[in-house]
């Protein structure tokens, strides 16, 4: 690699976290994420997936490390060139408003111009295919099309750093295959020409493969990071690598990462049991 | 699907009306054939005519009872949501307070209204304040659940927004306990009426002011079991009418909220 290293959006050092309760949901995790990447966190349920995007989105503060967003700790969080859009495993719209207020809502939290705010709004329910959905209610969209609304009241804010919590988990499969796809579109920058950089949270090897140039495996809680599993295969990805060798070869390679680790807490459970 | 609902709604209409009318027709026939002296069981027709004679009288109390009732609702309404707001902000407050509101519900009016009567100079006032002791306590508890009943992930957006407490409160926490306010305005509006008859009851209003419970009162006294029918019967129809009053508000409001709001009586 020649080109100059992009800027680091996200740095954790050493982050852990340990719940009020004593649970220990992070063992000292370090991770970085440049600008322009789609990293996706592959881990099993209630690893702590969640609990470190829940960091990076500095919406848990975490007990133990530092986490800086562009270099800077989290007081400019929100202001131009440093904004953060969060979405979540459910839909979390609000059901009581029109799809076009729901993805309204950043905008009207700090009071922009209702204006410039509508044709913001406008753009993002294009931009995620919602254009003729603006005055249904979230409960006349479907599963998918109300995700869609979501990830539109994240983009709505033109965010620099987007962190996606298993928005597709509770999808099915065909549906999830291709909001997965159109997702790669809007991080190449459809409709704006400017890349995102996202942090996708899954449990779906296939799904974490088929998305990301580089896959970060955790082990089940408390969480630590496994390895990674770069997957530098070019973009725009056809359906067809879903079906290729090459495919296959990277969901081998994060599976073993995961069945070694399993194997390895197996026998230490096993010498526990002994003493 | 439009034609299935209609018919389910005439179901609902045309089934109690059946019930009723096969009542009325037994009642009517029963009375009849045993001769059953109207100072005991006056039979329907008899109420009917005790209602059309006494008609004057009857609305006239109506209207006593009605101001008290809906003077108590309002009241009810606007403290019990004022309470709830207050809940709502501090876990501290109401941790310490709630007790008492439980207390002040599970107290028998019955058992409080002569006190209140003694405190209290104005007679109307003391009313009202009875009925609203019975009809706040469905308000405070229920705004309060739903003030607290939000989606954590929307939480978690607005906290990301950096929204402050207020925004927080009239773009999440108030939507989010509409429902649940009007769940809590259904029970209260009924028991603000009971609460209307049941401290009429005690405080035995004079003929001035004399509401529903007092004819009710008298017409026992008096044997007149007619007009004792007939006023029981407006008591009723005037309880199920401010029912329906809040099942049509809560339904104008919240018509486009939730799924549940699609058929509310399929549920209950």
């Amino acid at each position: 690699m020649i080109r100059a290293a992009p800027r680091a959006v996200v740095h954790l050092d050493r982050v852990t976290k340990t719940y009020a309760s004593g649970t220990r949901a992070l063992e000292p995790v370090s991770l970085t994420v440049a600008e322009g990447e789609l990293v996706t966190l592959l881990g099993p349920s209630g690893c702590g997936k969640s609990t470190l995007l829940g960091i990076v989105a500095a919406l848990t503060a975490p007990s133990t490390g530092a986490v800086r967003w562009w270099g800077e700790g989290p007081e400019r969080i929100g202001a131009a060139g440093h904004r953060l859009a969060m979405v979540f495993q459910s839909a979390t719209l609000m059901p009581w408003a029109r799809v076009a207020s729901n993805v309204c809502l950043p905008l009207d939290l700090v009071g922009m111009p209702r204006a410039e705010a509508t044709r913001a709004v406008q753009e993002a329910l294009a931009r995620v295919g919602l254009a003729g959905f603006a005055s249904s209610y979230p409960r006349e969209l479907s599963g998918g099309m109300q995700m869609r609304a979501s990830i539109a009241r994240a983009l709505v804010t033109e965010p620099d750093l987007l962190l996606m919590d298993e928005p597709f988990g509770a999808l099915d499969e065909i549906t999830r295959a291709r909001l997965d796809a159109e997702l790669l579109g809007l991080w190449a920058g459809r409709g704006t020409g400017k890349r995102l950089t996202i942090v996708f949270v899954t449990h779906s090897i296939y799904e974490a493969v088929y998305l990301s140039q580089r896959v970060v495996v955790l082990s089940a809680r408390p969480g630590r990071v496994l390895g990674e599993v770069a997957v530098d295969e070019p973009y725009p990805r056809s359906d067809a690598f879903r079906v290729s060798q090459r495919f296959a070869d990277r969901a081998r390679a994060v599976q073993e990462l995961l069945v070694e680790a399993a194997a390895g807490a197996a026998e230490a459970a096993g010498t526990d049991a002994l003493r | 699907m439009s034609d299935l609902r209609r018919s389910a709604r005439l179901l609902r209409v045309a089934a109690p009306a059946g019930v009723a009318l096969v009542v009325l027709a037994l009642w009517q026939l029963l009375v009849v054939a045993y001769d059953v002296p109207k100072y005991i069981v006056p039979s329907p027709l008899v109420v009917l005519h005790a209602l059309v004679d006494d008609w004057a009288l009857l609305t006239r109390s109506l209207a006593v009872t009605l101001r008290i009732t809906l003077a108590a609702f309002a009241l009810a309404v606007l403290a019990g949501t004022l309470v709830a707001f207050l809940f709502a902000q501090s876990r501290w407050l109401e941790a310490s307070l709630f007790p008492y509101a439980v207390i002040l519900q599970v107290t028998p009016i019955v058992a409080v209204a002569p006190l209140i009567i003694i405190w209290v100079r104005d007679t109307q006032a003391a009313l009202v304040l009875c009925a609203v002791i019975v009809a706040i306590f469905p308000v405070i508890s229920n705004t309060t659940l739903g003030l607290r009943s939000v989606d954590p992930g929307l939480l978690d957006l607005m906290r990301m927004y950096k929204a402050s407490r207020w925004q927080i409160l009239w773009r999440l926490r108030v939507p989010s306990a509409a429902p649940y306010f009007f769940a809590g305005l259904r029970i209260s509006v009924g028991l603000a009426l009971i609460g209307a008859v049941v401290a009429e009851f005690v405080a035995g209003t004079g003929a001035a002011g004399a509401g529903l419970a007092y004819q009710i009162l008298q017409a026992g006294l008096q044997l007149n079991v007619p007009l004792l029918f007939a006023a029981l019967i407006v008591l009723t129809l005037t309880g199920v009418g401010l029912f329906a009053a809040m099942v049509l508000l809560s339904n104008a409001v919240l018509r486009n909220w939730h799924e549940s709001m699609l058929a509310p009586s399929n549920e209950e």
